[in-house]
């Protein structure tokens, strides 16, 4: 399992506009490498991540292997209700995992 | 042969040898850049995204360091000036390079309640380069902008 990293406020007042942060480790093979024998390692990377809000999709973001190991990101929403935000990561591989922060909103 | 006829003409050849040298050295850190150079690639993904409308200089901010010591993990930040409501928001953003093995860097997709279009994440270079940020408007509108970075320590093509 890829260990996460989640960085969202637990509490905002509504309308406020919040900074999330996330951060996932991978390696992002970029399919470009050369092993020690000289065969090329296959890519693996995660190609998709998508936050939703209370369900409704608030961010997305295709990464292709131009994106750095471990990926991170960092973007905005506007705190509307309390709830949580679903933060999922999808690549080669089957690759998947997902991750869920609370907030309250006041 | 005594040794004041020589040294003289000796210590001038070796002026020169210096000089040349020098010079030459100076030629070969200008000039890269040219080969293995895949412009027309990101031109292609350029038009993917934008289409036939006309892409306009402006409204966006790309922040990249201007020098670069290892390709592997740049800090990259792209914002957007949008008052990000209904009428009008940032629908997508695009990051493209000019020199990686592939065009495309990141997309990203929001909407007006990301209340700000403003990302940041890491990527790596492969090589000194040009980067462009595309931002596609919801009124159907694309804005960009371009860095130019340079990298001591690229990316992709180093073993482990």
């Amino acid at each position: 399992m890829a260990r996460i990293l989640i960085n969202v406020p637990p509490k905002a007042k509504r309308g406020d506009v919040i900074e999330i942060k996330t951060l996932i480790s991978h390696d992002m093979e970029s399919g470009y490498r050369p092993d020690n024998v000289g065969k090329t390692i296959p890519r693996d990377i995660i190609s998709l991540f998508v936050a939703t809000y209370n369900g409704a999709e608030i961010f997305r973001a295709e990464l292709h292997p131009a994106i750095a190991a471990n990926p991170f990101l960092s973007f905005t929403t506007i705190a509307t209700e309390s709830g949580r935000i679903d933060f999922k990561w999808t690549g080669d591989n089957e690759f998947l995992a997902t991750e869920t922060a609370l907030i309250a909103v006041e | 042969m005594t040794r004041d006829a020589h040294s003289p003409t000796r210590r001038g050849f070796l002026d020169i040898t210096a000089r040349f040298a020098g010079g030459l050295g100076l030629l070969l850190t200008v000039a890269p850049g040219a080969g293995r150079a895949t412009p027309a690639s990101m031109q292609s993904a350029m038009k993917k995204i934008v289409g036939e409308a006309t892409l306009a200089k402006g409204k966006v901010k790309l922040e990249l360091p201007p020098l670069v010591e290892n390709g592997n993990s740049v800090t990259m930040v792209v914002s957007v000036e949008s008052p990000m409501t209904i009428e009008d928001h940032v629908k997508s953003i695009h990051v493209l390079n000019e020199k990686n093995p592939q065009p495309n860097v990141i997309g990203v997709h929001l909407g007006p309640r990301a209340g700000r279009a403003t990302v940041s994440t890491r990527i790596r270079l492969a090589d000194s380069q040009k980067i462009i940020a595309i931002a596609e408007m919801s009124d159907g509108s694309f804005w960009s902008d371009e860095a130019e970075v340079v990298v001591t320590l690229a990316a992709c093509v180093e073993v482990l």
